[in-house]
């Protein structure tokens, strides 16, 4: 327990926040300290996206990613263990929007839509996925539930960070 | 900011922004317990643990029941633990994708430095 003390001394990085939005929503907010057109390529080149859309905290790593970024165009990335995603873009608005969708899962998948917006030299990330009913969203979560201590170790976590994040900035 | 459209979650969330009620929470999924043995453990007049159980009671937490003179306390049938976990789950998942991303962004940006000081002389 007393362990954890030193690990709080950490360098402050930038907030990822999860609010559930609707019954079907769901969006992660993070800003990044560099102008939306680099974060913007980041997503969109796939040499660059396979560096960080499986890192190493997942434990399965991304064999290979193609992505045909423009409205209509496919994308498919295949991870070890024959794990496959794959989709069509939708809209492709550089360097402020992109929206995908996941059809891996067949019809019941997700809308992928990610927003940059520069704010100050900055970038202000949002990606939200709609499910398109509440079940489809519950169903992606399901046999998520663990122990009871880990999940109020967990539970205290998100407090914390959305206790944090309460505050603004 | 309101963080959880949800009331049912935002309920619960504001249930769990105590430290005691966390605790008694943690307590009664080790174990029933009843209004006495918990105030006791927490070091609480009875009628302050009783507030307490009853935000807990009200976000659907805890259950409650008497028996004889005796109140049980429980933990209650609400699904916020599984819904708080996968919130968790998810957002360690792509805090870990975006830490990554912050390297590589970090490369870009001193690569498009570089570039103008290329381009400039």
């Amino acid at each position: 327990m007393d362990a954890r003390k030193e690990s709080e001394a950490k360098p402050m990085k930038n907030r990822t926040t999860v609010e559930r939005k609707s019954d079907r929503e769901i969006a992660v907010t993070r800003t990044f300290d560099a102008p939306a057109r680099i974060v913007f390529e980041a997503w969109t080149k796939p040499d660059l996206f396979k560096r960080w859309w499986a890192p190493r905290s997942m434990g399965i790593s991304l064999l290979s990613c193609e992505m045909d970024v423009r409205v209509g165009g496919g994308y498919r990335l295949v991870f070890g263990q024959g794990m496959e995603f794959f989709g069509k873009y939708l809209e492709v608005t550089p360097p402020s929007r992109l929206v995908w969708t996941n059809e891996e899962g067949g019809d019941g998948g997700p809308i992928t839509t990610v927003t940059f917006e520069e704010r100050g030299g900055k970038t202000l990330l949002v990606m939200r996925e709609l499910y398109p009913s509440k079940e489809a969203l519950d169903a992606a979560g399901t046999g998520a539930a663990e122990g009871m201590g880990e999940l109020f170790g967990q539970l205290d976590e998100l407090l914390v960070t959305l206790g944090a994040n309460g505050g603004g900035a | 900011m309101v963080q959880y459209t949800n009331p049912s979650l935002d309920t619960s969330f504001a249930a769990l922004s105590d430290v005691t009620r966390r605790g008694v929470l943690e307590q009664l999924g080790r174990a029933d317990a009843s209004i006495t043995e918990l105030a006791e453990r927490f070091h609480m007049s009875l009628t302050g643990m009783k507030k307490h159980v009853g935000v807990l009671e009200q976000a659907g937490l805890v259950i409650t029941q008497k028996v004889g003179r005796v109140r049980t306390c429980k933990v209650g049938p609400h699904r916020l633990e599984e819904a708080a976990a996968w919130l968790e789950k998810y957002r360690q998942l792509w805090a870990g994708r975006f830490d990554e991303l912050d390297r590589v962004i970090e490369e870009l940006k001193q690569r498009e430095k570089s570039d103008g000081r290329k381009k400039r002389e």
